[in-house]
């Protein structure tokens, strides 16, 4: 009985290999395939080594750290407002965002409140810095999936968004941007300048490159079901950001707990259904045009007042006050050489990053330097799945996947 | 039922019972208590599968290092969430340096392998039960755990070392 139930179970491939005397699973050697840590499809030092049965992937194994620069010990020995660059080597995609999340959680253990406008410029960095990262992604997943044209396109936008943020902070891309108790300066009319101009070119670059990619048929058929992970796993693995969104999850910090009056703003939360490929690139582009909204709302409704706290105690002084007044120049001493008084506390803040949840567990015993400052890092809390994710799939979509989930070595690795 | 610190610490006290629970504070809102080795899987599992609570998300966990504290050296600090309700709660685990064991939560959360395999790779804290309990970040050949407050940086004025590639 049981025998003749095998049988009427035999793929037509068995009946044949049955048929004509082979063993009816062929025992095939799988081949070991180093992918990484340097290749020209991971963008970023990532290593993977495959087991591969012919294009398909049997097993992976990840090794990272190949980049770790052990900012959490580093951290340990700075004083609080030298940590700030350090945040900016996470996800370098968007560091204004790692740099700001890093000073309001110092600013919510030293019980400092920031004016509306300083709020408000930090909110329009910070968009900006998620659509230069987003558009990387998605740009990216273009170039793997055999259009390079668009991330060319849009390589140029992200350079306009860099051109802010010089005139903002002065650098491009590792910021440095703001200070704790605010921003170092207030927008400059040419910053205005630039934003605005940026609100009227950006949409049609981006309207375009949507439209390249969006509903074309050969996107589409290599990106549907790739590297797809369920709700239930994807929380599991400590998913956030577009990753958690795109399985229907709408989790956002910026709406769950608002940070830096993100409550002020209308946007929506887009949120895809399979989880898969496809659904990562869908949620990233549509919150592109959230983050242009919320920019929109927070340029036209700019406050008046202060760029930065009234918090002499942790807020450096003007240059030209430290050279005329007493009382400036002792601040300036102070905060410089890490003498700032720092209270006793542990805090944890999380600012929705490119790819999350970016958390910092900041631990003070009101000495100089943090205690302990633990980093959340999306990437390194998602990256696990991975292989869950690739096994069982073509290699050429390991890839895709890899740069859909937007792993970001400085953030893996710290 | 609201979720209030209050409440969930009732909550988790009736079920564990006070000699588990200890030391509930709350730093920065969330609410933190401690809790022991024999119990920590057990609570995160329960908070994890309580309809109520539905803490059921990782946020994070890291290891801490005391020196100073006799027999309390070591501490795992696990932050988790719930979602449905935004609600976040912090669990310390302490214990000696003498013997830095715990449980892993790997069976609960896949998202702590990694975690634990990082606090391992820095605190030295073996999780017992890990699939893969090997270093994550520094290199294999390391012999001790970076994080310890017992390994400072190295001094940045100092002036024995050539390094001839950077000129230091």
């Amino acid at each position: 009985m049981a025998t003749e139930n095998k049988t009427a179970e035999l793929t037509e491939l068995e009946q044949f290999r049955k048929d004509h005397g082979l063993a009816l699973h062929e025992e095939r050697p799988l081949t070991t395939l180093n992918l990484g840590p340097t290749h020209p499809a991971t963008h970023g030092i990532f290593q993977n080594i495959l087991q591969m049965d012919g294009e398909k992937i049997m097993d992976a194994v990840p090794t990272i750290g190949y980049i770790h620069r052990a900012f959490e010990k580093i951290a340990e020995r700075r004083p609080f407002y030298q940590i700030t660059p350090l945040t900016d080597r996470m996800n370098y995609c968007s560091s204004p965002i790692n740099n700001m999340g890093y000073h309001m959680t110092v600013e919510k253990l030293l019980g400092i409140t920031i004016p509306k406008r300083a709020q408000y410029i930090r909110v329009i960095m910070m968009e900006l810095a998620r659509i230069s990262d987003h558009l990387i992604c998605n740009s990216i997943l273009g170039v793997d999936s055999g259009a390079f044209t668009g991330f060319l396109y849009v390589m140029q936008e992200r350079e306009h968004i860099y051109d802010i943020y010089e005139e903002v902070c002065g650098a491009r891309l590792t910021t440095n941007m703001g200070r704790i108790g605010g921003m170092e300066r207030d927008l400059s009319p040419k910053a205005l300048h630039l934003i605005d101009e940026f609100l009227k070119r950006f949409p049609k670059t981006w309207a375009e490159f949507e439209k390249m990619l969006t509903r074309n048929r050969i996107f589409i058929d290599r990106t549907t079901d790739v590297g797809a992970i369920s709700a239930e796993r994807a929380l599991n693995y400590g998913f956030t950001g577009p990753n958690l969104r795109a399985t229907g999850v709408d989790y956002d910090v910026r709406v769950m707990n608002p940070y830096s009056s993100y409550e002020d703003f209308e946007f929506e939360i887009p949120v895809g259904s399979k989880g898969d490929t496809y659904d990562r690139f869908l949620v990233r582009n549509e919150e592109v045009w959230q983050s242009l909204k919320i920019i929109e709302q927070a340029y036209k409704n700019l406050p008046e007042g202060s760029f930065h706290a009234d918090a002499p105690h942790y807020y450096l002084p003007p240059k030209q006050a430290v050279y005329t007044s007493m009382e400036a120049l002792i601040y300036h001493f102070k905060i410089v050489m890490g003498e700032a008084d720092i209270p006793v506390g542990e805090v944890y803040h999380s600012v929705e990053g490119g790819n999350g949840e970016l958390g910092f567990y900041l631990l003070s015993d009101g000495g100089r330097t943090p205690y302990r400052l633990h980093f959340r890092r999306p990437c390194f809390i998602y990256y696990q799945a991975y292989t869950e994710m690739i096994v069982g799939g073509q290699l050429a979509d390991a890839v895709l996947t890899l740069s859909s989930l937007n792993v970001i070595a400085g953030e893996l690795d710290a | 039922m609201e979720l209030t610190n209050e409440n969930v610490l009732g909550k988790i006290i009736s079920k564990f019972g006070e000699d588990n629970i200890q030391g509930a504070y709350s730093p920065d809102g969330i609410m933190t208590f401690t809790t022991n080795r024999e119990t920590i899987i057990e609570l995160i599992q329960y908070l994890h599968d309580d309809k109520e609570l539905q803490l059921n998300f990782l946020t994070t966990m890291c290891g801490i290092h005391y020196p100073d504290q006799k027999d309390k050296e070591l501490c795992v600090m696990y932050q988790l969430h719930s979602m449905r309700h935004n609600y976040r709660l912090r669990i310390k685990v302490y214990m000696p340096a003498s013997d830095p064991v715990m449980p892993t939560l790997t069976n609960v959360y896949a998202a702590s392998n990694w975690m634990e395999r990082e606090t391992f790779d820095f605190y030295g804290i073996q999780f017992l039960g890990h699939p893969n309990l090997t270093r994550i970040l520094n290199i294999e050949e390391m012999e001790y755990h970076p994080m310890l407050k017992q390994y400072p940086l190295e001094d940045q004025t100092r002036e024995d070392k050539i390094d001839t590639y950077f000129g230091r």
